[in-house]
């Protein structure tokens, strides 16, 4: 039984989709959803070391760090905004956070 | 040569563009310098290049001078086309045109617009000189609007004069009358040459002269008939022939000046000339030219007639005009272009001489036109007078005088003439002469002779106009006694226009004239024992006798014909149906689309309906902006598994 | 059925990853969450460490596991969150979750099945020779053909920290804090005044 590149991108995808709910289902809290969309990046990064390694090609790699550095840059400031958020409204929940509704 | 003759085209634009831009900088002086010094300079150039085609030295020029734009197979360009027709027709206009230039220092001499008057005139000047030495049919009608846009300037020169303002649009929208037959004649010029070049068309023409086309389901018309019949509805729109005649006596509401320069010696020539020069397809035919011969006759005849009741001073002149562009037209379409290029020179010299003796007696007067409050006007001003006497001599045609060879000759030609229509366009001219005598010396008797009818006020200021104006009244009456003497064996006779014009030598009847031409001087004697001279005589004496001996008798003839009067002075009711008819129907229409088309179809169903349209599909649409970060998410979401099922489902066998 | 030992270790992680990525989405306490989130990090980077990406591998424990968890953790522990109110609605929004879910993996499935990824199309590429440095090799790339971005994402980190900064900084009133620029500008006049006056005597005299 040997493991193809569809097993990694399979994986990938179900990260993905888990991800995706997680953010479908976590209604209320701010920093769940940071998190689902930090897998989400990673089923992505996954998919891109799953190619750059089948087809031989270290651009893969690179475009993983350039992800890895974008992603930390928007947790620091999600996070940041997060909490921004909650002083003045004392809450996370995503519900009430409904200021932009026409 | 192409440097001489861009110069020629451009001094007046360049003296223009200085007086009028910068004006108010170069003072009233410096604006009259600048114009006459452009306009001078290209007088001097053009008479030279005439002289040169006289000697015989100069070729036939025809260049492409700069490409504007090209499309496709064919471009638009800027060149010159110089013969010995357009040198004639460039000598007439700088001539007259500086002339104009001159006489204006007298006549605008107290208008706050002297400045903008001198550049009006100059770029005028610029646009005839395009106009006629135009190589192209898109040149030309460069030519052709603007002299119909500084025309339209120059008739409203005075804008705050209600009548000027009516008048100068009343000229703009006949002319777009002709114009749009003008352009339709060029549209079909493109259409069977593929070209606008005239040296390409013309010597296409002979090849396309069975051509035909449909316009209407099941009728088949001539292709040179349709252009030569759209081109000729150009020349009546600008030449002024009936029934677009109204524009030209109502554009006597401009300064004087220009109703000399423009509506009597250029503007209203350019489409007798283009008529010459279009003669290889006019050539060709025998329709076209015999309703340029009926619609000259009628015009000749028609206007003359009116011209003897009307009593403004420049009105009657410029009825006059209308009559004698009505016999240049009729020597068209008689396929005598030559002569009618020949009256077309002399009748700008005396004509302009007569326009701008009136404006010295309009000077004198006080700015009063009406003939009526005028009379004995030679004893207080003798230059005035006795050039008035050359010009209305030489426009009745007294032998000798240069308006005697040329009218004798187109009437001559119409007689010789023998197409369809040629009869009544000979009796038209013949009778045109017994009128043309009367309103002339009708005018001269009301103003110069007679009893001084003015108030105290006026005639305590009576005196002679000062030297800018009489100068060029002298200098114009020169060429109105004897430049026809000089010119009429050359013109007509000589073949100066050979390969200029081309004229079907099967129908040419200054061909069959010419056998019987022995000289200047034996074609002026025998003019003596011929109808035209008898018809002029008693045009004298009825005139005389009415105006000079029995003033009275003039009241009784108006009241005893009541009925013709009427007709007369209403100018055969043209403006009244075109007031009727064109303007009130136009104003209908326009206010029937303004309201049902314009308001209510694009302004509320359009232009409000799509607004309201986009307001209520958005007030439904608004309620997908939630506000919520899991439905944006959700709808992201919802497209991704979209995309991913069309790429399932389309791109299986791919991949 | 024999199994080589890259599938073992494939499936061993992934069977950890996808429960703690199940496991972040689920629990009820946001720091648990982060902790799992943390263990799914571990464990791609173990993954990773099999696709030979050793470098990256490392960096995402080190940056991810070390800095970003940690900020998450910060995050979470210094904000004062009520648990049982944010886990309200979970049990009504999982079936509609679950079948977006569902229906997203097995569309991924059909695309990304053997049959467009399989053997045939990408064997397995032969194992890197001893001696071969992958971090070597990523920094030949990143500082030659990808300098240019290489040094945007620098300067995205770099406004990414000033901007968390500028963001998250307040002034509290209430903070007693000195201020040396006021401190060396006060003078004389301000702290000291001086009064003339009569000399007196003691009242018992």
């Amino acid at each position: 039984m040997i493991i193809t590149l569809s097993h990694f991108l399979i994986l990938g995808a179900i990260l993905f989709c888990i991800a995706l709910a997680g953010i479908f289902l976590n209604r209320k809290n701010v920093i769940i959803l940071l998190m689902a969309i930090e897998l989400m990046l990673l089923a992505v990064n996954m998919n891109f070391v799953a190619f750059s390694r089948y087809l031989g090609n270290t651009d893969g790699q690179v475009f993983v760090f350039f992800i890895l550095t974008v992603a930390a840059a928007e947790a620091a400031i999600g996070l940041a905004i997060l909490v921004t958020v909650f002083r003045n409204r004392r809450t996370i929940d995503v519900e009430e956070l409904d200021a932009l509704k026409g | 040569m192409e440097n001489i003759y861009l110069t020629i085209v451009l001094a007046p634009l360049f003296g223009a563009i200085v007086a009028g831009l910068f004006g108010r900088q170069i003072g009233r002086a410096g604006a009259h310098w600048i114009t006459i010094l452009g306009v001078g300079l290209s007088c001097v150039l053009s008479l030279n290049v005439l002289w040169q085609f006289i000697t015989g030295e100069a070729e036939v020029y025809n260049q492409t001078v700069y490409t504007w734009l090209a499309s496709g197979s064919f471009n638009f360009e800027v060149g010159f086309m110089v013969d010995t027709l357009t040198a004639v027709m460039m000598s007439v206009v700088t001539f007259v045109s500086l002339m104009v230039h001159i006489y204006t220092i007298g006549y605008m001499h107290d208008d706050p617009g002297y400045q903008r008057f001198f550049s009006y005139i100059a770029l005028f000047t610029f646009s005839m000189l395009m106009l006629v030495m135009a190589n192209n049919f898109v040149q030309l009608f460069f030519g052709w609007e603007a002299v119909g846009l500084v025309s339209y300037l120059l008739i409203g020169f005075w804008f705050k004069k209600e009548t000027a303002i009516f008048a100068n649009m009343k000229a703009f929208l006949v002319n777009r009358v002709g114009d749009l037959g003008f352009l339709l004649g060029i549209g079909c010029v493109l259409y069977f040459f593929g070209s606008l070049d005239y040296a390409t068309v013309f010597a296409a023409a002979p090849s396309h002269a069975n051509d035909t086309m449909t316009l209407f389901a099941g009728h088949e018309w001539s292709a040179m008939t349709v252009i030569c019949i759209l081109l000729f509805i150009g020349a009546m729109g600008k030449s002024a022939q009936a029934p677009l005649h109204v524009w030209l006596p109502d554009s006597m509401e401009g300064p004087t000046p220009i109703s000399a320069l423009i509506h009597a010696a250029t503007m209203v020539t350019a489409g007798i000339f283009m008529v010459a020069r279009m003669s290889p397809l006019f050539e060709l035919s025998e329709t076209a030219l015999s309703f340029v011969l009926v619609i000259g006759a009628t015009t000749a005849l028609f206007t003359g007639l009116i011209g003897i009741v009307q009593n403004d001073i420049k009105r009657v002149v410029a009825y006059s005009t209308l009559s004698q562009l009505g016999y240049m037209t009729v020597a068209l379409g008689a396929s005598a272009y030559s002569a009618a290029i020949f009256h077309l020179m002399t009748h700008a010299f005396f004509k302009a001489l007569l326009f701008l003796g009136a404006g010295s007696v309009i000077i004198a007067m006080h700015h009063k036109q009406d003939m009526r409050e005028m009379g004995g006007l030679k004893k207080y001003m003798p230059i005035t007078f006795i050039t008035a006497w050359i010009g209305t001599v030489a426009l009745v045609g007294v032998p000798f005088t240069s308006g005697f060879f040329s009218k004798d000759a187109i009437i001559e030609a119409v007689h010789h003439a023998s197409r369809a229509g040629s009869g009544y366009a000979y009796a038209c001219v013949l009778i045109g002469v017994l009128i043309t005598a009367l309103y002339s010396f009708r005018l001269l008797y009301l103003t110069f002779h007679g009893k001084e009818r003015m108030d105290e006020h006026t005639r305590s200021h009576l005196h002679e106009s000062p030297w800018v104006v009489t100068v060029p009244l002298v200098l114009l009456a020169i060429p109105s006694l004897f430049i026809g003497y000089f010119t009429v064996e050359p013109i007509l006779f000589g073949g100066f226009f050979d390969g200029a014009i081309v004229v079907n030598a099967a129908h040419d009847p200054l061909l069959a004239l010419g056998e019987d031409f022995h000289g200047p001087a034996a074609f002026a004697l025998h003019g003596f024992t011929q109808w035209p001279f008898f018809l002029l005589l008693t045009g004298f004496g009825l005139a005389t006798w009415i105006y000079m001996f029995r003033p009275d008798i003039a009241d009784t003839i108006k009241a005893r014909f009541k009925p013709i009067w009427t007709i007369l002075d209403k100018k055969y009711g043209f403006d009244e149906f075109n007031q009727a008819v064109f303007g009130r129907g136009t104003v209908f229409l326009g206010r029937f689309l303004s309201k049902h088309g314009d308001q209510q179809i694009i302004d509320g169903l359009v232009v409000n309906g799509s607004a309201r349209a986009v307001g209520w599909f958005s007030s439904v649409l608004r309620h997908v902006q939630s506000g919520y970060l899991y439905h944006y998410a959700f709808a992201t979401i919802l497209g991704l598994i979209a995309l991913v099922t069309a790429f399932v489902l389309m791109g299986r066998e791919g991949l | 059925m024999t199994m080589p030992i890259e599938a073992i270790i494939f499936y061993f992680f992934a069977a950890i990853l996808v429960g703690a990525a199940l496991a972040v989405i689920s629990v009820r306490n946001s720091v648990y969450a982060a902790l799992f989130l943390v263990l799914a990090f571990f464990t791609s980077a173990g993954i990773w460490m099999l696709l030979e990406a050793e470098f990256l591998a490392i960096t995402l424990v080190l940056v991810y596991v070390g800095a970003v968890m940690v900020l998450f953790l910060f995050v979470v522990m210094m904000l004062d969150i009520k648990v049982e109110p944010l886990k309200a609605g979970f049990a009504r929004y999982l079936p509609v979750g679950a079948i977006v879910a569902l229906v997203m993996a097995a569309e991924m499935f059909l695309v990304l099945g053997a049959k467009h990824f399989g053997m045939e199309r990408f064997p397995v590429p032969q194992p890197n020779p001893l001696g071969y440095s992958n971090t070597e090799e990523l920094g030949r790339v990143l500082y030659t053909e990808y300098y240019y971005p290489f040094e945007i994402a620098a300067v995205i980190l770099l406004v990414a920290i000033v901007a968390a900064i500028a963001l998250t900084l307040r002034k509290r009133p209430e903070t007693k804090f000195q201020d040396p620029a006021l401190q060396i500008q006060v003078r004389k006049e301000d702290r000291l005044r001086i009064v003339k006056m009569d000399a007196e005597k003691r009242a018992d005299q």
